[in-house]
């Protein structure tokens, strides 16, 4: 029997953007989902990836591992990565480990799709 | 029936009973539990949201750490997570202290650090994250086998309970 994913993360596109929405938590045995999807987008080629946060209501250090992996890959296929929706634990999470100046975040979806 | 695993543990907290432990396997998909009990444990144990969340956090990365360079991702390691709530004045707790326990590989606790944060990278964040959110932190082998760390928070005097 193939093993459900631990965690949904739901794909839209929006004016040529890939948006990915992680929904639950992100630790140790839920961020390779995350990652699968996030590589799935930037395979993709679309002009920006953006990672909406507003469900996710905490986040580890292989929740950030995972973003810091899509940063790599924004950086290297040229495609930006814009994080949005975060909420006050998750972001303190990205704080503590200084990685808040590191990535693109901007507050919802909409602002992140522009530009 | 007291099993050696069980033996060596006890040993190695000096006799101290905890007031409450939790044994778990080696396998991620008990994580979510694991924090979910601390933070209540915390919460109530009078550790405000914000505090809670964090020693959650600690242990959460404490147990992945474990599962992934100790146990380097097998899913069958045993895991001891001991709680200790800190002695305070008029029988509220003063803080709570966390102990995790393994038969993992062992590490030389001094090479135990967390890497420096100008360098980034995915990976080796967990224990600047565990020393950034608890007040003590103190790693150690366990006997012959295995690693203990232990982790305390103290509420923070006249900041209310964060």
């Amino acid at each position: 029997m193939a093993e459900q994913d631990p965690i949904e993360v739901r794909m839209s596109e929006r004016d040529g953007a890939i948006v990915v929405h992680p929904d639950g938590e992100i630790g140790y045995h839920e961020a390779p989902t995350l990652r699968n999807k996030l590589k799935v987008a930037f395979d993709r080629s679309p002009r920006k990836v953006v990672a909406d946060l507003a469900n996710v209501d905490y986040m580890s250090t292989p929740g950030l591992a995972t973003l810091v992996e899509a940063l790599q890959i924004s950086k290297r296929t040229k495609v930006p990565l814009v994080i949005c929706g975060l909420n006050e634990r998750v972001l303190a999470i990205f704080e503590i480990a200084k990685l808040q100046t590191v990535f693109t975040i901007v507050g919802g979806v909409d602002e992140a799709v522009r530009g | 029936m007291t099993g050696q695993s069980d033996v060596l543990a006890e040993v190695s907290l000096g006799g101290r009973q905890p007031d409450l432990r939790l044994e778990l396997v080696s396998n991620p998909v008990y994580l979510c539990g694991a924090r979910e009990l601390v933070a209540q444990i915390s919460r109530r144990l009078g550790f405000d949201e914000h505090a809670s969340s964090q020693i959650a956090l600690a242990l959460d990365e404490a147990l992945a750490n474990v599962i992934r360079h100790g146990y380097e991702s097998r899913e069958d390691g045993r895991i001891w997570v001991s709680f200790f709530p800190l002695a305070g004045q008029n029988a509220s707790a003063a803080g709570i202290e966390i102990v995790v326990e393994d038969e993992a590989r062992q590490v030389d606790p001094l090479k135990i650090k967390g890497r420096d944060l100008e360098d980034i990278r995915p990976g080796g964040l967990g224990v600047h994250i565990i020393r950034e959110v608890m007040d003590e932190v103190r790693y150690e082998k366990r006997g012959e086998r295995g690693m203990r760390l232990t982790m305390i928070k103290r509420h923070t005097p006249g900041a209310g309970n964060g």
